[in-house]
C-alpha cells in the first residue's frame, strides 16, 4: 500500500485494501508505474496477462505474496 | 494547385530489401516477425520481431561511407536510392538545387549512444566513438540522401513516433502540390532492434510474446519492426512530360492531436484526421474502398481506430476494406507510414488490397473488414493510411488509382 501511495502521490490512509483501482483513478499509465515499482521493491517478476486481472488492493497484495513466496521457496538459501 | 503523383517507391523490411519482395510478400500473407537475433533472450521479456535479415552494408555501400552511417540512415539512403530509380528522374542543375527531402524518424541512431554510455558508464572508459553526435541525430537519414544525390533544397525531418513518416509524407506532398518544391524525396526510416530501446517497450507492455494480430479478439499487443521505405512525389504533368508512369495520386493529407492521454489514443482525434485528409483531397468518403489502418494489435489502438473508422464513414463503413499491414512487417516506428504509405499506392495500381495476417477470430468491438490472411482483388478507387502515434499525434495520407 507504501507502494501505490508514493507512486500515486496520495495519502497512504485513502488506499484500503478493498480499495479498487478504479476508485483510486488510476489509468493504464499508473498502472505500468506499479507494477515497475512493485517488481523493483520486492525484486519480483509480475507477467502482462496475470497483472491485467488484478484489480483491487487486495488481489494485488495476494499476488504480490504469492510472487514473494515462490521466489522464496525456489531460493531457500537466501 | 498541382496534381501530385508518386513515381518511385523503396522499401526495406522484414519482408525483404526491395520493394518487389516487399510486395510480394504482402500479398502472400507472409509475416516477417521471427525470433529476434543476436539479442541475450533471457534478458527481455518477449521474444519476436519483424528484423530485417540478410542485410550486409557493404553490398550497397562504400566502407568509408559505412563508417558515417548508423543502420537507420542507411536504410534511409537505400530506399531514396530504389524510390529515385524507379522513378527513373534525370537530374538537372535546377531540380537538385529545388527538390526537398522529408523523413521521418522516432529513435534516430541511438543504439550507437547506448553503445557509448555502455562503455562511460559500465566498462569505465573515458570516451565515446568520435562520430557519436553525427550517427544518432535522426535527420542522418534526410543529410545522407541530400549529399548521396546532391539534393540542395529543403530538407528535414519529422520525429512524431509512430506518425513520423506520415507526417514527412504529407509534408513532402503539400510542398509539391504548392510548388513549394518541384520534387520530392519523402519517407522514413527506423532501427529499433538495440537491447536499452527492446527494455523501454517492454516495460510499456505492450509488445506481444506471441504475434501481431491486428483486430482479432486473439491479439496481444504488438511487435517491433525495422526497416525504411521512400517516395519520389512530383507534379503530374511533369512526370507526364518526362515519360514517366505514376504509380498512384496523392491527394490528400489530415493531421489533427487528440490533446488527450500520452498513450491512451481517442478516437475523436483519429477521426478528425481521416475526415482532413478526406476533405482535402476533395474526394468524397463513398469514394475510398480501402484502409491501410494503423493496426498496431494493441487493445487500446484497435478499438479505437475501429471506431474512429466508423464514426468518420458511418455507413460506408460496412463497404470498406481495412488491413493492418503491421501483422507482416511489425511496427517498424518511424518507418511505418512510409511503407504502408507504399502499400496503399502498390494496392491502387495493381487492384490487389494486402490482407491482415495471423488473423483468428473477429474481434466484436472490431466490426470491420479486415481482409482476413488472403489478399483480395479489388481495384479501390481511393484509399487511406493511417498513423496515430503515442502523445496522440495522428496523421492520415489519401490516396487515388492513376488512371
Amino acid at each position: 500500500m507504501k507502494v501505490i501511495a508514493t507512486s500515486k502521490r496520495i495519502p497512504i490512509e485513502s488506499v484500503q485494501p478493498d480499495s479498487s483501482f478504479e476508485s483510486l483513478g488510476m489509468d493504464s499509465l499508473d498502472r505500468l508505474n506499479i507494477l515497475f515499482d512493485l517488481e523493483s521493491e520486492f525484486d519480483i517478476e509480475i507477467n502482462d496477462e496475470d497483472a491485467k486481472q488484478v484489480t483491487s488492493i487486495r488481489e494485488m497484495i495476494e499476488g504480490v505474496t504469492h510472487l514473494v513466496q515462490a521466489k522464496n521457496s525456489a531460493s531457500p538459501g537466501e | 494547385m498541382r496534381r501530385v503523383v508518386v513515381t518511385g517507391t523503396g522499401a526495406i523490411s522484414a519482408l525483404g530489401n526491395n520493394v518487389a519482395d516487399f510486395w510480394r510478400a504482402l500479398l502472400a500473407g507472409v509475416s516477417g516477425i521471427r525470433k529476434i537475433q543476436g539479442m541475450d533472450q533471457w534478458q527481455i521479456r518477449f521474444q519476436n520481431g519483424a528484423e530485417v535479415l540478410d542485410y550486409v552494408a557493404e553490398d550497397h555501400f562504400e566502407t568509408p561511407q559505412i563508417g558515417f552511417m548508423d543502420r537507420f540512415a542507411q536504410f534511409a539512403v537505400l530506399t531514396a536510392r530504389e524510390a529515385i530509380a524507379q522513378a527513373g528522374i534525370e537530374w538537372t542543375q535546377s531540380l537538385r538545387e529545388t527538390t526537398a527531402v522529408i523523413t521521418g524518424c522516432c529513435l534516430g541512431g541511438r543504439s550507437i549512444e547506448e553503445t557509448g554510455y555502455y562503455e562511460l558508464f559500465h566498462n569505465g572508459r573515458s570516451r565515446v566513438h568520435p562520430l557519436t553526435i553525427p550517427l544518432s541525430m535522426s535527420n542522418a537519414g534526410a543529410s545522407h540522401i541530400s549529399m548521396q544525390f546532391g539534393l540542395e533544397g529543403p530538407a528535414y525531418t519529422i520525429s512524431t513516433a509512430c506518425a513520423s513518416s506520415t507526417h514527412a509524407i504529407g509534408q513532402a506532398f503539400w510542398m509539391v502540390r504548392s510548388g513549394a518544391a518541384p520534387m520530392a524525396i519523402a519517407g522514413g526510416s527506423e532501427a529499433p532492434f538495440f537491447l536499452g530501446n527492446l527494455k523501454a517497450w517492454e516495460a510499456l507492455r505492450v509488445i506481444s510474446k506471441d504475434t501481431c494480430r491486428p483486430f482479432s479478439a486473439e491479439r496481444s499487443g504488438m511487435i517491433l519492426g525495422e526497416g525504411g521505405a521512400m517516395l519520389v512525389l512530383e507534379p503530374l504533368e511533369t512526370a507526364l512530360a518526362r515519360g514517366a508512369r505514376p504509380i498512384a495520386e496523392i491527394v490528400g493529407f489530415g493531421m489533427s492531436a487528440d490533446a488527450s492521454h500520452i498513450t491512451q489514443p481517442a478516437s475523436t482525434g483519429a477521426s478528425r484526421a481521416m475526415r482532413l485528409a478526406i476533405k482535402d483531397s476533395g474526394l468524397a468518403p463513398e469514394q475510398f474502398g480501402y484502409i491501410n489502418a494503423h493496426g498496431t494489435a494493441t487493445e487500446a489502438n484497435d478499438r479505437t481506430e475501429a471506431a474512429a473508422i466508423r464514426c468518420t464513414f458511418n455507413e460506408h463503413t460496412d463497404q470498406l476494406a481495412v488491413s493492418s499491414t503491421k501483422s507482416m512487417h511489425g511496427h517498424a516506428l518511424g518507418a511505418a507510414g512510409a511503407l504502408e504509405a507504399v502499400a496503399c499506392v502498390l494496392s491502387l495500381r495493381d487492384g490487389m488490397l494486402p490482407p491482415t495476417a495471423n488473423f483468428l477470430s473477429p474481434d466484436p468491438a472490431c466490426d470491420l473488414d479486415v481482409i482476413p490472411n488472403q489478399a483480395r482483388a479489388c481495384a479501390v478507387e481511393a484509399c487511406l493510411s493511417n498513423s496515430f502515434a503515442f502523445g496522440g499525434l495522428n496523421a492520415v495520407l489519401a490516396f487515388k488509382a492513376f488512371a
